[in-house]
């Protein structure tokens, strides 16, 4: 598999997820988007609904498969990405920009994320 | 005389030494011995192929005599033509299982695609699924998928339902933990959305569920019951159990309904002591990804050709595990066909116009024996079925006409009242000789 594209800057979770914390930004990672596929759909959460750290928040769906998406941190959903209703394949071709999923207000802690250097040690030891 | 059986006893000790026993009994041992029946079943000697055919038939003329039914109460007596038998009777119909394999089983696909088609045009609904087990499951699945749609776990249901689809309604909600709340008729019959229950808290609701034509045959104002359940942020679940109905009366879909549940008997299967039925299921584009059971889709293969798939399988149970949106991963596969090809060979107009005679016959029968001295449980509009309160001395002619084998009216719980069914296969001599029996 080729090396994966983790920018530096970035919060990134066990599962996958990264957090942008200037923008306060939730998405999943290059190597997620690769593993997963072409995505075919994704199910956001509505605005205003408020998730713990680890829950489902919406799911990404590729042709043969669904995945859950989970909260790297608490928080409460103050936009989402519209764009992704009509055109999945921005979580492909742009995951960290254009691919965004939803965007946070009310942030819980951050503990237990990653930084780049310890999200890239953990997915070359997958 | 010899019949077959496919084990020999070599084979059974086989079996037994490649399962790992000594003997059958071996393979019981997690059920507890006091829970197993001890010695053989207290059965008659065996009969014959001949003997038992025999006895069956003689069975059968004793309890199901060749006669009229004159009720539906979700099953109806309609003609089929003879294409329809002889079309889906085909082998390669009746052996076809569902398309487990769905690439190399691209003429169970377009039959099932068709189906899906006709129906979509029938109720005007942008998506119908490959089907369900039958009309009741089916409103079940709509409502839980309203749940789904509306994060909501109430479900108001009118009263008007059917009450076997009631029923199985309450076991789907009991297992997926939903409300039901129940709303009376009016005197017309149709629901009544005036008077809510207490209970009830505001945009609550995930769905509005109601049945047209209803249990005692009143059509209900779809229209209106879809504006007023869309003012609460609901869904509004439209059912039926005589799809013949459609064939005359303005569809769910051009009345706003959102998700449409019923059954399909009418369209060329037979009544069968109730199943194997047919569960229609349609709803809009918008809600696609919540609707149970299996999708059939158009498409084109690698060198252009029209060609068939199962789509949107991300839904289900093979894919999404424990998460999918329902436990169905089957469809009624014969039946749809069955139906998709008595819908083709009746076309709109045949449709509409068999539909017209249900009308007509039904309302010759309702003025005869309103004349008779029957009075109406409801005055709402009806189509081939109603409910009438009878005469005081009407139970005395239905025992004389059931000896003529005329299964005369559905008795109902409540006192005195009967359901009546006249389908296009009762004709006016028939209907002319009740009648005349009724008013003695």
């Amino acid at each position: 598999m080729a090396k994966s594209n983790i920018p530096a800057g970035l919060l990134y979770s066990n599962d996958h997820e990264w957090l942008d914390q200037k923008t306060m930004k939730i998405g999943v990672s290059d190597y997620a988007q690769h593993a997963l596929g072409d995505l075919t759909y994704v199910e956001l959460p509505t605005v205003g609904d408020h998730f713990d750290k680890g829950q489902e928040f919406g799911t990404l769906e590729s042709t043969k498969s669904v995945s859950p998406l989970y909260m790297p941190v608490a928080g409460t959903v103050k936009a989402v990405n519209e764009e992704l209703e009509n055109a999945p394949e921005l979580v492909n071709q742009s995951p960290y920009d254009k691919g965004w999923i939803v965007e946070i207000e009310d942030a819980g802690s951050t503990e237990g994320l990653l930084n780049a250097d310890a999200y890239t040690k953990m997915v070359e030891n997958l | 005389m010899h019949r077959y059986l496919p084990h020999t006893p070599e084979d059974e000790a086989t079996m037994l030494k490649a399962a790992g026993v000594n003997k059958k009994e071996d393979l019981f041992a997690s059920i507890p011995e006091s829970c197993r029946r001890q010695g053989e079943l207290p059965l008659p000697p065996a009969l014959s192929e001949w003997e038992l055919t025999d006895r069956a038939e003689k069975l059968a003329s004793e309890i199901a005599p060749a006669g009229s039914a004159w009720y539906g109460a979700g099953s109806y007596q309609h003609y089929i033509p003879a294409v329809v038998s002889d079309l889906a009777g085909r082998s390669e119909f009746v052996t076809a299982y569902t398309p487990y394999q769905p690439e190399i089983s691209q003429g169970t696909l377009q039959g099932i695609f068709e189906f899906q088609t006709l129906i979509s045009r029938l109720l005007d609904m942008e998506v119908v699924n490959a089907s369900m087990y039958d009309g009741a499951t089916a409103l079940a699945e709509g409502a839980l998928m309203a749940c789904r749609l509306g994060k909501r776990k109430t479900i108001l249901f009118s009263a008007g339902i059917h009450p076997r689809y009631q029923e199985v309604l309450q076991t789907y909600a009991e297992a997926s933990g939903v409300k039901l709340l129940k709303l009376d008729l009016n005197q017309d019959g149709t629901t009544d959305l005036s008077k809510l229950p207490a209970k009830l808290g505001e945009n609550e609701a995930a769905a509005l569920l109601v049945q047209s034509p209803n249990f005692y045959g009143v059509i209900e104002p779809l229209a209106d019951q879809a504006e007023w359940i869309h003012s609460k942020k609901g869904l509004l679940v439209a059912g039926f159990t005589e799809a013949m109905a459609y064939g005359l009366l303005a569809s769910p879909g051009s009345q706003g309904a959102d998700i449409v549940c019923g059954e399909g008997q009418s369209f060329g299967l037979g009544q069968s002591f109730g199943g194997p039925y047919l569960g229609l299921m349609a709803t809009r584009k918008q809600f696609v990804r919540n609707i149970p059971g299996r999708l059939v889709g158009q498409t084109k293969d690698t060198e252009g050709h029209r060609s068939f798939v199962l789509t949107l399988s991300t839904r289900e149970q093979h894919i999404r595990r424990e998460r999918a949106v329902s436990n169905i991963c089957s469809n009624a596969g014969l039946c749809a066909l069955t139906c998709a090809i008595y819908l083709a060979s009746m076309g709109g107009s045949g449709l509409q116009q068999v539909a017209k005679i249900n009308h007509d016959k039904a309302e010759y029968l309702k003025a005869g024996l309103l004349a008779a001295g029957f009075t109406p449980v409801y005055n709402g509009q009806t189509f081939n079925e109603f409910a009438l309160r009878a005469p005081e001395d009407f139970a005395k002619t239905r025992r004389r006409l059931l000896k003529h084998k005329i299964v005369f009216g559905l008795p109902l719980k409540e006192r005195r009242v009967y359901l009546f069914c006249a389908t296009e296969t009762r004709s006016r001599a028939e209907m002319d000789a009740i009648l005349k029996e009724v008013s003695k």
